[in-house]
């Protein structure tokens, strides 16, 4: 059974960092901590030149750490040192042109070999899937699939083939912290784990501890990434007390 | 394989978002590129707004100078606005108003693009704000007044490299913050499917005309057809109708910056590999890693990494042939074709008349060249002045 499917029937928290920033050593010490103070999966970014889908905070942090030339090895590495410590669930978000030009079956096999359970590739839709597939399923690395709350009829369609998770995108436009969302995610949400068995969890412009209470009513978790790496910003090398503490705010509380 | 394939390259990377926006643009032009009133419309505009169609001009002066092929001009510098990308935006942006849409953005490099989409939506009663990097609304100041004369809001671009490519990746982030009302007006035969193919088929007069001229003017086809490649969508508009004359060579002329064995350039074809970017498989210039690389040219309009995916795909097949051609060669083909024809090309342009010079020389007296000429060059004279040591105001 795969790592991703322990978290059926629960109500997950899940944490995303940026590779490399403020440095690799530092965003192995990050994850543990977050993974013990709770975090459920832990998302991690393999910096790219040009995250067309990340707003100026996550943007930022990519820029960062390419600046201390973290490469995609780099976060291999990293992986490979965390999963001797932690068995918490592990996915990747990168964007296409990283996998691709590592060489998708070389990619992938690293993957597996550090101990990687799922990747979120946002710059490729349900028509373009088939792009990594193959390689991915050969190596046991699920490809989650995200809808967007222009996605309509397109939901059942992709939650249907969707593996690992299913990524609801809370609201237009790129990732980053909102006040309000607007988009009616109860619907969404409820539209898609019709289509679907695997959990359900929702990201984009997620903050406060409000907003994920309110999401935990009808979706199986939360994905929050620019609040986290906003206090990576703030604290640099100093913010794993921060980030425990942020963790255990966010928490699901019965 | 998905939708908008040009052999391997194409296809749609984009967001989840996006999807249904670009689905949508898809039935909708698939409905009216067929319809007898939308394309009145759209030649009505080209020819009453825009000056078409654009002049074939024989550069004698040129030809007995450079004693060989006999060359021609495509007047694309002519057109209202001054160059090729109007052909594109009056289409699009036409496009839009059908579906309803009461918003344009788009990117703009040299601020050509950017200028066109503000004219024709300020012609069309549109909203526009256009994503410019913050370095080219530098060397290109005067376009950025431009367009905010035109009615446009300018947004500079300040992430990444603060060129062309950030100007995309910051018009598509906006695009998928804002969808519904919203066209994106892409500039170039990039992204994903349909741009590359509507921004074809708008693009492709230069050819439809160029091809019935030439054969008016001198019974005969051209031994070749030349354009500068950025994105490339002046020369995917000048081979288009050409591409099934076996005969006729197409060459793409791309940017080599300070030189190719420098890091200084934009010539993807030459030096980039095949990856992901902008929504589209093409080749790029990047690094081991999948990094893209800041790329650098004299001209702001042929400063991006990538390439269309359907130029990829006539490099993979030989159909056409792609060289490039150095800040240096432009700069003289700057200064050449102004005192020889008296016309100042584009900085971008300068690079397909710089080939051309080359080339001419080793052709026979009955080959003909035309070179497409997309655009005209009054706001590059400060820039090259400088590039002489010379410093002007604009």
């Amino acid at each position: 059974m795969s790592r991703i499917e322990r978290l059926k029937g629960q109500k997950s928290f899940i944490a995303f960092l940026t590779a490399g920033d403020p440095t690799i050593q530092k965003t192995e010490e990050y994850i543990l901590a977050m993974a013990q103070a709770g975090a459920d999966l832990v998302e991690i970014g393999i910096p790219f030149s040009d995250p067309i889908a990340e707003g100026v905070v996550i943007q930022d942090a990519n820029i960062r750490a390419l600046k201390n030339n973290t490469t995609t090895d780099d976060v291999f590495k990293c992986v490979e040192n965390v999963r001797k410590k932690t068995d918490v669930p592990l996915v990747f978000l990168t964007y296409a042109n990283p996998v691709y030009t590592y060489g998708k079956d070389r990619f992938f096999a690293e993957c597996e070999r550090v101990g990687i359970d799922g990747i979120i590739i946002p710059d490729v839709p349900f028509e373009e899937k088939d792009e990594f597939k193959t390689e991915a399923d050969a190596h046991n690395v699920d490809i989650v699939s995200l809808v967007a709350p222009t996605s309509e009829e397109r939901i059942t369609k992709i939650a249907s083939e969707a593996k690992g998770f299913l990524y609801v995108v809370s609201s237009m436009g790129v990732t980053g912290m909102r006040s309000t969302i607007t988009t009616d995610l109860k619907t969404i949400t409820e539209k898609a784990k019709e289509a679907t068995d695997i959990p359900v969890f929702i990201g984009f412009g997620i903050n406060t501890p409000e907003q994920v209470h309110e999401y935990y009513q009808y979706a199986d978790g939360v994905i929050v990434g620019s609040a986290i790496v906003k206090i990576i910003e703030k604290y640099g090398e100093n913010a794993k007390e921060e980030l425990v503490k942020y963790v255990k705010s966010m928490k699901y509380k019965n | 394989m998905s939708k908008g394939r040009f052999g391997v390259h194409g296809g749609q990377y984009i967001p989840e978002t996006l999807m249904n926006a670009v689905n949508e643009l898809e039935e909708a032009y698939n409905y009216y590129k067929d319809d007898a009133d939308f394309n009145r419309e759209l030649n009505t505009l080209l020819c009453e707004y825009a000056n078409r169609p654009s002049l074939l001009y024989y550069a004698e002066k040129m030809t007995k100078d450079l004693g060989g092929a006999k060359i021609y001009l495509k007047r694309e510098d002519l057109n209202h606005t001054g160059a090729h990308k109007i052909n594109n935006v009056l289409g699009q942006v036409l496009l839009a108003k059908k579906m309803g849409k009461t918003r344009i953005i788009a990117e703009t490099g040299a601020g050509q693009h950017g200028v066109a989409a503000a004219t024709a939506a300020a012609l069309m009663d549109m909203e526009c704000e256009v994503f410019m990097g913050a370095v080219d609304c530098e060397r290109q100041a005067l376009n950025v007044y431009r367009m905010e004369l035109l009615g446009a809001k300018v947004h500079p671009v300040k992430s990444g490299t603060a060129t062309l490519k950030d100007a995309v990746n910051e018009t598509m982030r906006e695009w998928t913050a804002r969808v519904a009302d919203t066209h994106y007006a892409l500039g170039s035969v990039m992204g994903p499917h349909p741009f590359p193919t509507i921004v074809r088929d708008f693009q492709s007069v230069i050819s439809r005309e160029a091809r019935a001229q030439i054969l008016e003017k001198e019974g005969r086809l051209p031994s070749a057809v030349l354009a500068c490649v950025g994105g490339g969508s002046n020369a995917i508009g000048m081979f288009h109708h050409f591409i099934p004359d076996a005969n006729v060579r197409l060459i793409g002329c791309e940017a080599a910056g300070k030189g190719l064995e420098t890091d200084k350039h934009a010539a993807t074809l030459t030096k980039g590999k095949l990856g992901i970017f902008h929504g589209m498989k093409s080749y790029f210039c990047q690094n081991e890693y999948g990094q893209i690389d800041e790329v650098y040219s004299i001209s702001a309009g042929l400063d991006y990494p990538g390439i269309g995916p359907e130029h990829a795909y006539l490099h993979d097949s030989g159909r056409a042939e792609y060289v490039a051609v150095t800040d240096e060669e432009a700069v003289n083909a700057f200064e050449y074709l102004s005192r020889t024809e008296g016309i100042i090309p584009a900085i971008e342009s300068s690079h397909a008349v710089a080939h051309a010079m080359k080339l001419a020389p080793e052709m026979e007296k009955d080959d003909i060249l035309i070179v497409c000429l997309s655009g005209r060059g009054d706001k590059d004279v400060a820039a090259i002045a400088r590039y002489r040591g010379v410093n002007i105001y604009e």
